[in-house]
């Protein structure tokens, strides 16, 4: 972008003042810089990885115990060539992401209002806040029993789990975010007599937006875990990842067992690209994460 | 016409700093005053209290605060709006219909050369830009009384005079009242019609000057010796309220 030369001074609506300073041009490096910073060192890593994991399974395990640690083009040869096991393993992950998907949303509506309503009554986040920090402290082990218990051990159980577990990021960001409006924004607002319900719109919400998307990208991945340790535990109806998961292991399935780890990873990496695209798409043009 | 007047303001915090004594002065239209003063001497306190941000512990402010122009040391501008969405914002929060504001700000826009900029994000600005964009959005209404709060303190030195410059056209243009919070003795006595120059904490005004000088005012009367001669004596004042 090429900012104008200064023009001479003049007074007058139809005469513009002068312009003396450039805007900010944000230039990024080169694209195959770029492309080999990134991903020249995750392959380098993924390399070694993969010798460590060949290194384990012939020369660390007897050949009787290699189940443990099955090479990887035994795992790429079972679990994910032979279409009968990946399509087993694909129908676990679809129904573990539908489970996945309902308790997120659950927890972004609940996790959303709930900020808000903080934010909006110190009363109200005094109430809430500690118990909220000690439903997140108990481990989520803990309490599944309970869930089964009070909702049984059918699907309505895992969306409980995926939402206990996701919720509390997205309240502490979105709550962090609303209160993250700077003081002078706030006068602004005051100087021009702004309600309450103006502010909240026109501020405290557009302001939160980076927050909340990080609060988002964390939950997400919390929900895919919520959704395989609930139906790893339960382990009744509609069949998920994590009863196949507790089968091929049962089973001593291993090249079936990671690959589903695999699969659950990649299930848990998508839905984070996922949201990282959508936060893009929605505050990328105006949001500096440096902050200048 | 008076358009701002305090009267025998004070203002002590609630931890007992006391930050204004004895001010007593008033701006008419037409006029732009300029107070110079040492760090903490309360000249942003003045501000907050005539627009109403801070309540001073005594006497009286006189102004229609509801249409007061304040332009902050920081730009403000809302990083997801662009210039003309953030232009666009005081008249949004006055209820002004769309088409008008939209009117307005693109004439505000013109008035301060951001032309072509319209659609820029805050992100993409520089500083002198953002200062630009902020004192656009003030003037979409038109306020009578103009409270400036060191909005060119950080920015370099060519474009601070370039911006003194164009806020002294504006000035002359919209015939308001201004008050001018600055450190900078120069850019005081290049835009104002009167300086005054407040004592170190708690702040009281201890000297007044009168500025002679016709408006426009060109770059180069920074270097005439009256303009010399006059900065002179208020850096003495300053020099003396410092001790």
């Amino acid at each position: 972008m090429i900012a104008p030369d200064p023009e001479p001074l003049s007074v007058g609506r139809s005469q513009p003042l002068s312009l003396d300073d450039a805007p900010v041009v944000i230039a990024g490096p080169g694209r195959a810089k770029s492309l080999s910073l990134n991903i020249l060192p995750p392959l380098a890593l993924g390399t070694l990885i993969l010798g460590a994991w060949y290194f384990v399974s012939y020369q660390l395990l007897e050949e009787k115990r290699r189940f443990l640690l099955e090479p990887p083009h035994a795992v790429l040869k079972v679990g994910f060539l032979d279409w009968d096991n990946f399509s087993e393993i694909l129908r676990g992950l679809r129904s573990s992401t539908k489970v996945a998907i309902i308790g997120l949303f659950i927890a972004i509506v609940l996790g959303l209002a709930l900020a808000v309503i903080m934010s909006q009554s110190k009363l109200f986040e005094r109430a809430i806040f500690p118990y909220m920090v000690t439903l997140q402290a108990i481990p989520i082990l803990a309490i599944v029993p309970l869930i089964a218990f009070w909702f049984g051990t059918g699907q309505k159980s895992r969306v409980v789990v995926c939402v206990i577990i996701s919720l509390f990021p997205i309240i502490v960001n979105t709550l962090f975010g609303l209160q993250s409006a700077e003081r002078g924004m706030h006068d602004l607002f005051t100087l021009h007599s702004a309600n309450r319900a103006t502010r909240l719109r026109k501020l405290n919400f557009p302001a939160a937006l980076p927050a909340i998307f990080a609060g988002l990208r964390i939950s997400a991945g919390l929900s895919v875990i919520g959704a395989i340790v609930g139906d790893f535990f339960f382990g009744r109806g509609d069949v998920g990842i994590g009863q196949m998961l507790r089968k091929y292991a049962n089973n001593l399935d291993g090249e079936q067992l990671l690959a589903a780890v695999i699969m659950s990873s990649v299930l848990g990496v998508t839905v984070f690209l996922l949201f990282g695209w959508i936060q893009n798409r929605a505050i990328g043009k105006w949001y500096d994460p440096s902050g200048t | 016409m008076q358009a701002l007047s305090f009267n025998n303001i004070g203002m002590t915090f609630p931890d007992g700093t006391e930050a204004l004594t004895g001010i007593d002065f008033s701006i008419d239209r037409g006029e732009f005053v300029t107070v110079v003063g040492p760090s903490g001497c309360g000249k942003s306190t003045l501000l907050k209290i005539a627009s109403g941000l801070l309540k001073q512990t005594v006497g009286e402010v006189d102004v229609d605060r509801d249409h007061i122009g304040y332009v902050f040391q920081d730009a403000t501008l809302l990083h997801w709006r662009t210039v003309m969405g953030n232009v666009e914002l005081f008249a949004e929060l006055h209820g002004i219909p769309k088409a008008e504001r939209r009117r307005l700000a693109t004439e505000a826009i013109q008035l301060v050369g951001l032309t072509g900029f319209e659609n820029n994000y805050p992100k993409s600005l520089s500083g002198g830009m953002k200062m630009r964009a902020s004192l656009a959005r003030t003037l979409t209404l038109s306020p009578p009384v103009f409270l400036f709060d060191e909005p060119f303190g950080a920015v370099d030195e060519i474009t601070r005079e370039h911006l003194n410059e164009e806020t002294q056209l504006l000035f002359q243009r919209e015939g308001f009242a201004g008050l001018f919070i600055t450190h900078s003795i120069s850019e005081a006595v290049f835009m104002s019609t009167r300086v005054l120059v407040m004592s170190a904490r708690p702040g009281r005004i201890v000297a007044e000057f009168n500025v002679p000088f016709e408006y426009p005012r060109q770059p180069d009367l920074r270097f005439d010796p009256e303009f010399a001669r006059l900065s002179g004596e208020v850096s003495r004042e300053l020099r003396g309220s410092h001790s």
